[in-house]
């Protein structure tokens, strides 16, 4: 029967497994909802260790829209860790949620979100125990219709042959649309099978359906053309934007897990989408236009977060948190509104500025002020320009002042190495820079206990980005020149020991360069690195590099192809490039124009403020920049009295709060 | 120069109350750094007014009683919370109750005496389910090993292997049957250092019994407490019984 729980099967094996708390459920603001009461049925998979799954916002903002439709029901599931995955395979369990422990493969859906290329193997793991068969083709009635979504999908290429549709954008109206098309389908009793259902779905532009779109090749190995296979179905599917934020203050009720987790808070989204323009982040091109969430909507959010989940820290997520035009006024608000309360604050992605170090500060009025993190990402002035992000020395040096100066000790630096054109010497400047933040920190500060920590990182072009088209750095080259910065930063006698220095070794970024630019013909390439054993390729003690490498030498070389070919090889404008179908807004003209001004050191201006350079994103996707500042300000919390204030789930909708807590005050 | 924190220093502790909770059923399978945080939260949730360590980071002024191990369920944990302002124990726990999640159970909820609660717990109470384990092999097992004056076992920690007496902490062992093929051990233990768990037990039987249970044992702390003159254990939220009561030797089922 379906949608039996399998806990009594899975129990006794619990004592037997590492961190068994991974697979109970039970979170708080979880639910349970009855099988047979649900006309659709969606799993949501986050594939890797539950651990890191559990406090993903996708799966959780979904997971509570798709709930609280009356005949719908979302269950959770994670990639099972190794231990596990060999005892369920023994005793003949499959892949389950770990809501009420229901088999995935009793689903109508599963969608799986790929925040990173490296979850690709466990994906073919999550099926396979599943009992749900590898590929598409093989699929029919009786299994889940299954659906990638998340940044990574946004050159879904590789894993075509293993999902059946794909969700570009964001998700939020997307996700109850494809809802209102299956909830249709199977009361008409479904219709024309499993292909006429991928139709509706295509044919309304909800999805990218990878098997309705052919792909051609030149003998040379490069992409002919990718067309569709039968008429209805878009040319290019599009992504999804939604428009008003603050419609969706989701998650109103955050999961709160009753295991450790890699984010021990709540987040709360103030904005989505970031149009500071560098060129190597895939998350600032494919999320635009920017679209601030009102100051009332986030301190709502916020209280009623803090209220349903108990934790003590809310971070106030973004691409570029500090960039929303009132972040001063909700800085101050809330800082205001939880003095002596033990809640704390915290600001991740701030750029190189002394407001941020304004703002840092208001976060931690009475708590420690241990570190601040800073991205300049390129370590010369000139590399900087290369890659648009607009940070001088100056700049850097100014900022880091004022935190030493205020008693911040210690400054984390973010850079990336095997950036288009870079040098030895580029590289090397990170030494140089770090020299002067720690000058310029034993200076403001009067005392020489500061730190500066440079951390760095191989740089993978993405997909709808500049350098989409750029040749990636090679490990080699990467490795050699992390070694002359490290052996660099070693050797100064006068701040080598103020400097903390961490690096990665360059070897997975070039896997993840091969999944993140690489076309239908890598999936054979992922199947045979599962097959060999692949699992869980974003945690270093799983990650082998020459299991890949002999994949690739396998599958790729007898094509005319090669791992250096999809990642080493600068592309020229003509190619085809695998992702070219898949409409991001982002115009293709721009991206390669801004790849040419990029080469020739260009900078480009925030459109926020200055003058629209045309990227594409606005009229294609018929879409606005949406920011403030509203003028409004967060008053303080009434309370209200001796009773609890509200463990339980707040007002649904865009209601008003159950306390006077945002009014306007302009 | 470093920062002190800004303004008075916390408010001070007006009250203590001590907590007995359950961790039944799949929750049994919490850690005790997972039930603390749970903990922590529910507080929260509940609106406990908690009292706060001083400094940078301020913690919730809550004491632990050694933790039933991850996989163990339990109907006798126990807690301190120290509070900065009053409330009355009974409603607390109702609230705390409400707030944890089911299988994090408040059974009681008292107010702290003067005797620490480290010296009102000495010994726990274990019901130990043996599901495939027959009753016969398991009293005989039990047999072999209270006939022994010392039972050697060893220990996988971070710090490597550690060997210990696992003999000499058990005050009393019974088998009891659920049926032909479920034994249960119900075992008195005396906290030693280091302490000895339901998963030592087992091993100092298999090393004087070879007994080795094919599916996992479910171990079940039914209490904890001062043990008594008959063997058993008495509550610390309990009044203090008289202390003539208290057993001084050992007694051997």
């Amino acid at each position: 029967m379906s949608g039996q729980s399998l806990f009594p099967r899975l129990e006794p094996l619990l004592p037997r497994v590492r961190k068994p708390v991974r697979y109970l459920g039970g979170e708080g603001n979880s639910q349970v909802k009855p099988w047979d009461d649900a006309l659709v049925r969606w799993c949501l998979m986050y594939p890797d260790a539950y651990e890191v799954g559990l406090p993903n916002q996708g799966v959780q903002i979904l997971y509570e829209i798709l709930n609280e439709q009356p005949d719908v029901l979302a269950e959770r599931t994670y990639s099972v860790w190794s231990d596990l995955e060999e005892l369920l395979r023994e005793h003949g369990i499959p892949q389950f949620t770990v809501d009420a422990h229901r088999a995935v493969g009793d689903f109508d859906l599963l969608g799986v979100s790929f925040a990173t290329e490296l979850g690709y193997t466990n994906l073919l793991t999550a099926l396979d125990l599943a009992g749900i068969p590898l590929y598409a083709t093989d699929r029919d009635e009786r299994h889940p219709i299954v659906i990638a979504g998340g940044h990574a999908a946004f050159n879904p290429e590789p894993i075509t042959a293993f999902v059946d549709a794909v969700v570009l954008g964001d998700g939020e109206q997307a996700v109850l649309e494809i809802t209102d098309v299956v909830r249709a389908f199977k009361t008409a009793a479904r219709p024309g099978g499993r292909t006429e259902l991928l139709m509706r779905l295509a044919r309304r532009g909800l999805v990218y359906v990878p098997s309705f779109y052919d792909v051609d090749y030149r003998p040379d190995g490069r992409i002919r053309a990718v067309t569709p296979n039968r008429p209805g179905v878009p040319a290019r599917p599009a992504k999804h934007t939604v428009s008003n934020l603050d419609a969706w203050p989701y998650p109103k009720a955050p999961l709160v897990p009753l295991a450790e987790t890699v984010h021990e808070r709540m987040s709360v989204e103030i904005f989505r989408g970031c149009t500071r323009g560098c060129r190597f982040c895939q998350a600032g091109m494919i999320t635009r236009p920017v679209r601030e969430r009102s100051i009332d909507t986030i301190g709502e959010m916020v209280a009623q977060g803090l209220a349903a989940s108990g934790f003590t820290e809310v971070g106030l997520l973004s691409l570029s948190s500090a960039d929303h035009t009132e972040i001063g006024e909700i800085a101050k608000g809330l800082a205001d509104r939880y003095e002596g309360t033990h809640t704390s604050l915290s600001l991740p992605s701030t750029r190189v500025d002394a407001f941020n170090v304004t703002l840092a500060n208001e976060f931690s009025r009475n708590g420690r002020r241990s570190g601040l993190t800073f991205a300049p990402e390129g370590g010369s002035e000139r590399l900087r320009r290369v890659i648009n992000k607009m940070v001088s020395e100056e700049d850097l040096i100014r900022t880091v002042s004022t935190a030493y100066a205020q008693g911040w000790r210690q400054v984390k630096l973010y850079f990336m190495c095997g950036l288009p054109t870079e040098t030895d010497e580029d590289v090397l400047a990170i030494a140089g820079l770090a020299r002067e933040v720690i000058r310029a920190g034993r200076r403001a500060s009067g005392h020489r206990d500061i730190r500066c920590t440079v951390s760095i990182g191989g740089f993978v072009p993405k997909a709808h980005t500049p350098f989409q088209w750029a040749a990636q750095a090679s490990h080699e080259v990467t490795d050699a020149r992390l070694r002359l910065l490290r052996d660099a930063i070693r050797g100064d006698r006068e701040v080598g020991r103020a400097i903390g220095f961490r690096y990665h070794d360059g070897r997975p970024g070039m896997i993840e360069g091969l999944l993140a630019r690489g076309d239908r013909r890598v999936g054979a390439v992922i199947e045979r690195v599962w097959r060999d054993g692949g699992r869980f390729d974003g945690w270093s003690e799983h990650f082998s590099f020459e299991r890949w490498e002999k994949a690739c030498v396998e599958v790729l070389e007898p094509l005319g192809v090669s791992l250096d070919w999809f990642t080493t090889r600068e592309r020229d404008e003509r190619e085809v490039l695998p992702w070219d179908h898949l409409d991001s807004g982002l115009d293709r003209d721009w991206l390669w124009s801004d790849w040419q001004e990029a080469l020739r050191g260009a900078e480009l201006d925030d459109c926020r403020w200055t003058p629209c350079y045309d990227c594409g994103v606005c009229p294609t996707m018929g879409t606005q920049t949406q920011i403030g500042p509203t003028g409004r300000i967060l008053l303080p919390l009434v309370s209200t009295g001796p009773s609890r204030p509200g463990g339980s789930s707040g007002p649904s909708g865009s209601g008003s709060p159950g306390r006077s807590a945002d009014a306007a005050a302009s | 120069m470093p920062r002190r924190p800004e303004g008075p220093p916390p408010p001070p502790v007006v009250a203590r109350v001590r907590v007995r909770f359950a961790k039944r059923g799949r929750l049994r399978f919490l850690s005790h750094r997972d039930v603390a945080r749970t903990f922590e939260r529910a507080l929260r949730r509940a609106d406990v007014p908690m009292a706060y360590s001083a400094g940078f980071s301020p913690h919730p002024r809550i004491s632990w009683l050694g933790a039933a191990p991850t996989g163990a369920a339990s109907e006798a944990e126990y807690v301190e919370l120290a509070l900065a302002d009053h409330r009355q124990p009974r409603a607390l726990g109702e609230v705390l109750d409400a707030a944890l999640p089911a299988g994090l159970d408040v059974v009681a909820c008292a107010p702290a005496t003067a005797t620490p609660l480290a010296e009102l717990v000495d010994a726990s109470h274990w019901w130990i389910r043996l599901p495939g384990v027959a009753p016969t092999a398991l009293a005989a097992a039990v047999e072999a090993l209270l006939a022994r004056d010392l039972v050697e076992v060893e220990r996988v920690t971070k710090d490597g292997h550690r060997r210990f007496d696992a003999r000499q902490a058990v005050v009393l062992m019974v088998c009891r049957a659920e049926n032909d093929t479920c034994a249960i051990l119900d075992t008195v233990v005396r906290h030693t250092t280091p302490a000895v768990r339901p998963d030592d037990m087992l091993t100092a039987l298999c090393v004087v019994a070879g007994l080795r249970p094919s599916v996992p044992p479910e171990p079940l702390r039914l209490g904890q407490g001062r043990l008594l003159a008959d063997g058993t254990v008495a509550d610390p939220l309990m009044p203090d019984r008289d202390d003539a009561e208290r057993l001084v030797g050992r007694i051997d089922a």
